[in-house]
C-alpha cells in the first residue's frame, strides 16, 4: 500500500502545482480580452486613434499571456487519461461530455478569432474587428462556463446515478448538472476574478506610466477604465462571491466548517472567526477572535439556519460510511449474479452513499470486513486539515477587500478627475499587481483542497482515483513538467517586462514616449 | 431517436471524422513547422513560412483537444487506458505541444538572432515529434497494447515505454513524420511565391514517392500479422462492460479481415490514389488540387485503420477478452445521444466561421509582405 499511496500522492502534487501553474494564465486571459473588447468598442463609437492603441498594445501584453494558458492548459486535458485513469472511467460519462462541449462552445471560439484579432487589423472593418474580438471575449468566459460546471460536479454532483452493471456514474439529466447551483455561483465568482486580475493588471501598469511621467493620456485613459471595470468585478467577486455555493452538499458543508474553523454546531446565527490557530487534534481554536452573529448571515443568508460544526458533519459521514458498506456488500452479490428484486431494491437505497463505503478500501480492501477502528478512521478522513483551510481562505479574503479599497479609490478620484495627483494610491496600485493571483491560488487552495478525501464528493476516493502507474513515472512527468514550467516562466516573464517598459512604443506609431522627437506633440494632440 | 447501436456506430464514424479533421489541419501545422528550418534560410523566409499558419494554426490545434475530449466523453475507458498506459509518450506529446504557442508568438517579439534561432529549433520539433510519437501510438494500436482490465474495469499496462518502439511501430512514426511534411509542404505552396513555392515542390518531389513506399511496406507487413477476433460477447446494445465477452487472439489475418468486408477496400484505395495524386499535382505546383488530394489520402488512410481494426478500439495483446470495442467500452445511451446533439449543433457553427477567418487572413505571404508588418506578425 506503501507505493500506491506514492502515487496518489504524487499525482495529487502534479495536478495540484499544473493547475495552480496552468492559473497563472487563466484569469488574466479571462479579464484582458474583456478589457480589451471595451477599449475597442470605445474606439469604434468615438473614432479616437488612442484608443485603437490600447487596444493593440495591451492586446500585446494578453498575448504574451495567452500562449501560455494555451501551452498549459492541454497538460490539464491530459492528465485525467495519464495520472487518473480510473476517475476517468468511472465518471468519463458525465464529465468527459462537459470537456468536449468545452471544445466545441470555447475552444474553437477563443482560439479561431485570436488569429484574427492579431492579424485582421487591416482586413476587417472597425465593426467587424471589433465583433471579433466580442467573440474571443465571449469565448475565454464560455471556457470558465464549461470548466466550471465540470468543477461544480465534482464538488457536488448532481444529475447522476451509479450503474451496477457498467460500475461507473451515469449522467441521468444534463439540466441539474448544468444549473447546478454550486457550478452557477463558481462560474460567476471565477470570471469576475478573472476580470478583477485583467483590471489589477492594467490599473497597476497603467499607475508605472503616470508615476514616471510617460504616455500619460494613454495611460490615464487606461487607468480609468480599468478603475470603473475593475470596481464593478471586484464587488461581484465579494457580493456574489461563492460563500452561498457553501450550503448545497455534503462535501461543501464541511469545507464552509473546516473554513471557519467551526468545531461544532453554535445557535444560529453562528460567530465568524476573524483570527486564531486551529488545533485539529484537540478540536478548538486557540487566540480566536470572533465577531457575533456574522457567519451566520453571510453563509446561510439567514438567522435561524445553523451552520453545521465538523463534529456534527463527522458523524453523519459515519453513518453514511455505514450505509455504503451494505452498499458495496449488494454491489458484490449483484457482479456476481444475484437476481433476487430484494437486493437490487436493497442497493437502489443505499448506493448513493457507496462513495463512503469505498472510502474503507484504504483501509480494509474488501470493505464488508472494516472494524469499528477503521470506520472512525475514514470518518475521520473525510475532515480536510482545518488550519490550511482556515489560513488560505483568510488570505484570499484580505486580497479582495485590498483590491476593493483600490478600485473604489481609483473609481472616486478618477470620477472627481483628481487620480493622476494621487501618487499614493498608483504606487499602492503597482504594488497591488500579484493580489488577484494571491487571490485566485488561494482560493482554488480552498475549494480543491477543501474536497479531499473524494476527487468527486461523497462519490469516489481520491486514493482510488488514480492510475496503475509506477511513482517513477511520475517522477519522470513532474521533472519535465518543472524544467518546462520553470523555463518558460522566466522567458514569459522576461518578455512582459520588456514590453511592460516599452509600453505603447513597441507598436512603432511614432506617438509615444522612447519614439521620436515628433512624439511629444503628437501625444499632446491625443492626451 | 436512434438506439443504442446505432448510436454507438454513429459515433465510432464521428470520432473517425474529428480525427480525420484534426489530422488534416494541424497536420500541415504539424509539417510546416517541421520544414521550417529547413526551407527558410533568412530570418525573413523563416517568417513567410511561420505567417503562413501563424494566424489559424491554433484553431487547428483545438482539433486535438476535441479529439482527446471526445474519446474520453464517448469511450472514456480508451481514454482511460491509452493515457496512462502511454504514460511517457503522452508526456513526450505534451511536452513537444508546449513549444509551438510559445515559439508562435515569443519568437519575433525580439530581434536577437539567437534567440530567434533558438525558437525556430523549438517550432521544428514541436512540429516534427509529434507526428512521429502519433504514428508510433498508431503503429500499437494495430499491434495491440499489453494491458488488461481488473475486475472492477480499472486498466492495468503491462508494457515499458521502450516496448512501444516495436520495428513495426518505428516504421509507422516515419510514415507519420513525412506524411505530414508532404502535407505541410502542400499547404506552404497554396501561400507562398517564387523560390520559396519552387522548395515546396523540391519536397513533395521527395516525400511523396518516399511515403508511397513506406505505406506499401507496412501494408505488407501488416497483412502478414494476425488480429483477434471475438467468438462471443454480450450484444451491441448491451450495457458497456468490456469483460463479458470472449476473444481468441490471433482469430483472423489482417488480409482476411479485409477480404470478408470487401467494402472497406475503398479505404485504402482512396488513400493510395490521393497521396499518389498529391505527389502529381504537388511537384508540379498545382498547390490547391495537391492539397485536396493530400486530405483525401489522409482521410482514406486513417479509415482504413479504423476498418482495420473494427470492431476494437483498443486491442489488448496479452488478455484479448480485455479489448475494448465499440460495443462494449462506450459512454451511456444518454451521454451518447446528447454529444451528439451538441456535436449536430455546433459542427456547423465552428466550420463556418473556421472558413470565414481563413478567408479573411487568406492570400500570398511574401518577405515584402513581412516587412510591411514586421511589428504586427509572429
Amino acid at each position: 500500500m506503501i507505493s500506491g499511496d506514492e502515487v496518489v500522492q504524487l499525482s495529487r502534487l502534479q495536478f495540484g502545482l499544473t493547475a495552480l501553474y496552468h492559473f497563472l494564465f487563466v484569469p488574466l486571459t479571462l479579464g484582458m480580452t474583456f478589457l480589451l473588447a471595451i477599449m475597442e468598442s470605445v474606439y469604434v463609437m468615438t473614432g479616437r486613434i488612442v484608443y485603437r492603441d490600447m487596444t493593440q498594445f495591451w492586446g500585446k501584453l494578453f498575448g504574451i499571456n495567452f500562449a501560455m494558458g494555451v501551452a498549459t492548459g492541454i497538460t490539464m486535458e491530459f492528465q485525467f487519461g495519464t495520472n487518473w485513469a480510473y476517475y476517468s472511467h468511472y465518471v468519463g460519462d458525465i464529465f468527459g461530455p462537459l470537456l468536449a462541449s468545452e471544445g466545441w462552445m470555447a475552444f474553437f471560439l477563443e482560439s479561431t478569432f485570436v488569429g484574427l484579432f492579431f492579424f485582421g487589423w487591416d482586413r476587417l472593418s472597425k465593426v467587424q474587428h471589433l465583433t471579433v474580438t466580442w467573440l474571443l471575449a465571449l469565448g475565454t468566459s464560455l471556457s470558465a462556463l464549461w470548466i466550471l460546471i465540470a468543477n461544480g460536479w465534482m464538488q457536488h454532483p448532481v444529475g447522476a446515478a451509479f450503474n451496477y452493471e457498467t460500475l461507473r456514474m451515469e449522467m441521468t439529466s444534463f439540466p441539474d448538472i448544468f444549473f447546478n447551483p454550486v457550478a452557477q455561483v463558481k462560474f460567476v465568482h471565477t470570471v469576475a476574478a478573472g476580470y478583477v486580475t485583467g483590471s489589477m493588471f492594467i490599473l497597476g501598469i497603467s499607475s508605472w506610466y503616470l508615476l514616471n511621467g510617460r504616455d500619460i493620456g494613454f495611460a490615464r485613459r487606461s487607468f480609468s477604465i480599468a478603475s470603473a471595470f475593475g470596481l464593478a468585478s471586484i464587488l461581484s467577486v465579494i457580493v456574489l462571491g461563492d460563500e452561498s455555493g457553501y450550503t448545497d452538499g455534503e462535501t461543501q458543508k464541511i469545507k464552509l466548517a473546516a473554513i471557519e474553523a467551526e468545531w461544532i454546531t453554535h445557535e444560529p446565527p453562528a460567530a465568524f472567526t476573524l483570527f486564531g490557530f486551529p488545533d485539529q487534534t484537540t478540536e478548538t481554536t486557540h487566540a480566536a477572535i470572533e465577531i457575533p452573529h456574522v457567519l451566520g448571515l453571510i453563509a446561510t443568508r439567514s438567522i435561524d439556519e445553523p451552520v453545521h460544526g465538523i463534529r456534527e458533519l463527522r458523524q453523519e459521514s459515519e453513518k453514511r460510511i455505514r450505509r455504503g458498506i451494505l452498499a458495496y456488500e449488494d454491489l458484490q452479490k449483484l457482479r456476481a449474479g444475484d437476481t433476487h428484486e430484494s437486493t437490487r431494491t436493497r442497493f437502489e437505497t443505499n448506493k448513493q452513499d457507496l462513495g463512503y463505503g469505498l472510502l474503507l478500501k484504504k483501509y480494509a480492501p474488501d470493505v464488508v470486513s472494516a472494524t469499528e477502528a477503521d470506520i472512525h478512521q475514514a470518518a475521520r478522513d473525510t475532515i480536510p486539515p482545518v488550519a490550511p483551510m482556515f489560513w488560505t481562505f483568510r488570505i484570499m479574503v484580505a486580497s479582495g477587500f485590498t483590491m476593493l479599497f483600490i478600485f473604489a479609490m481609483a473609481f472616486y478620484y478618477c470620477a472627481t478627475r483628481v487620480a493622476d495627483r494621487k501618487r499614493w494610491l498608483m504606487r499602492l496600485a503597482v504594488w497591488a499587481i500579484p493580489l488577484p493571483w494571491i487571490a485566485a491560488e488561494t482560493g482554488w487552495f480552498v475549494a480543491e483542497y477543501g474536497r479531499q478525501p473524494w476527487t468527486i464528493s461523497g462519490v469516489l476516493p481520491t486514493h482510488l482515483s488514480v492510475s496503475h502507474i509506477e511513482s517513477s513515472q511520475i517522477w519522470f512527468s513532474l521533472g519535465g513538467l518543472l524544467l518546462f514550467y520553470t523555463g518558460l516562466l522566466v522567458i514569459e516573464m522576461y518578455l512582459m517586462i520588456k514590453y511592460i517598459r516599452l509600453g505603447p512604443s513597441s507598436l512603432h506609431t511614432g506617438r509615444y514616449c522612447h519614439e521620436t522627437a515628433a512624439s511629444g506633440s503628437a501625444l499632446s494632440s491625443h492626451a | 431517436m436512434f438506439d443504442y447501436e446505432t448510436i454507438r456506430f454513429i459515433w465510432w464514424v464521428a470520432i473517425g471524422v474529428v480525427a480525420v479533421a484534426f489530422s488534416i489541419t494541424e497536420g500541415f501545422d504539424f509539417g510546416v513547422c517541421a520544414l521550417l528550418r529547413i526551407l527558410g534560410r533568412t530570418d525573413d523566409e523563416r517568417r513567410v513560412i511561420i505567417n503562413a499558419v501563424g494566424g489559424t494554426w491554433e484553431g487547428n490545434q483545438v482539433w486535438l483537444v476535441l479529439l482527446g475530449g471526445a474519446v474520453f466523453a464517448i469511450w472514456p475507458p480508451v481514454y482511460a487506458t491509452l493515457f496512462s498506459g502511454l504514460y511517457a509518450a503522452m508526456m513526450l506529446v505534451l511536452f513537444a505541444l508546449f513549444l509551438r504557442p510559445t515559439g508562435f508568438d515569443y519568437r519575433s517579439k525580439l530581434d536577437n538572432p539567437v534567440w530567434r534561432d533558438a525558437w525556430d529549433w523549438a517550432l521544428s520539433i514541436g512540429g516534427g515529434l509529434p507526428p512521429i510519437l502519433l504514428g508510433v501510438l498508431v503503429g500499437n494500436l494495430l499491434l495491440g497494447l499489453p494491458f488488461h482490465l481488473e475486475d472492477d474495469l480499472r486498466p492495468v499496462y503491462e508494457g515499458s515505454f521502450w516496448g512501444l518502439l516495436s520495428p513495426f511501430a518505428l516504421l509507422c512514426g516515419v510514415i507519420g513524420l513525412v506524411l505530414m511534411i508532404l502535407h505541410g509542404a502542400l499547404f506552404l505552396q497554396l501561400r507562398t511565391e517564387s523560390y520559396m513555392h519552387a522548395r515546396t515542390r523540391q519536397v513533395v518531389r521527395i516525400t511523396g514517392p518516399l511515403l508511397l513506399v513506406l505505406l506499401v511496406v507496412a501494408s505488407l507487413w501488416l497483412l502478414q500479422m494476425d488480429r483477434p477476433e471475438i467468438t462471443q460477447m454480450a450484444g451491441t446494445g448491451a450495457p458497456s462492460n468490456p469483460l463479458h465477452k470472449t476473444v481468441i487472439a490471433k482469430g483472423i489475418s489482417w488480409m482476411d479481415h479485409f477480404m470478408s468486408y470487401p467494402w472497406m477496400l475503398t479505404a485504402p484505395s482512396l488513400a493510395m490514389t490521393g497521396f499518389m495524386a498529391a505527389w502529381w499535382m504537388g511537384q508540379r505546383g498545382k498547390a490547391v488540387s495537391g492539397f485536396i488530394a493530400s486530405s483525401v489520402g489522409i482521410a482514406g488512410l486513417l479509415f482504413t485503420i479504423g476498418f482495420g481494426l473494427f470492431p476494437f478500439l483498443l486491442i489488448s495483446s496479452t488478455q484479448p477478452g480485455s479489448s475494448l470495442t465499440l460495443w462494449d467500452a462506450s459512454s451511456s445511451r444518454f451521454t451518447l445521444l446528447l454529444s451528439f446533439w451538441i456535436t449536430a449543433i455546433f459542427l456547423p457553427i465552428v466550420l463556418a466561421y473556421t472558413q470565414w477567418v481563413y478567408r479573411v487572413l487568406w492570400g500570398k505571404i511574401t518577405p515584402e509582405s513581412i516587412r510591411a508588418n514586421d511589428h504586427q506578425l509572429y
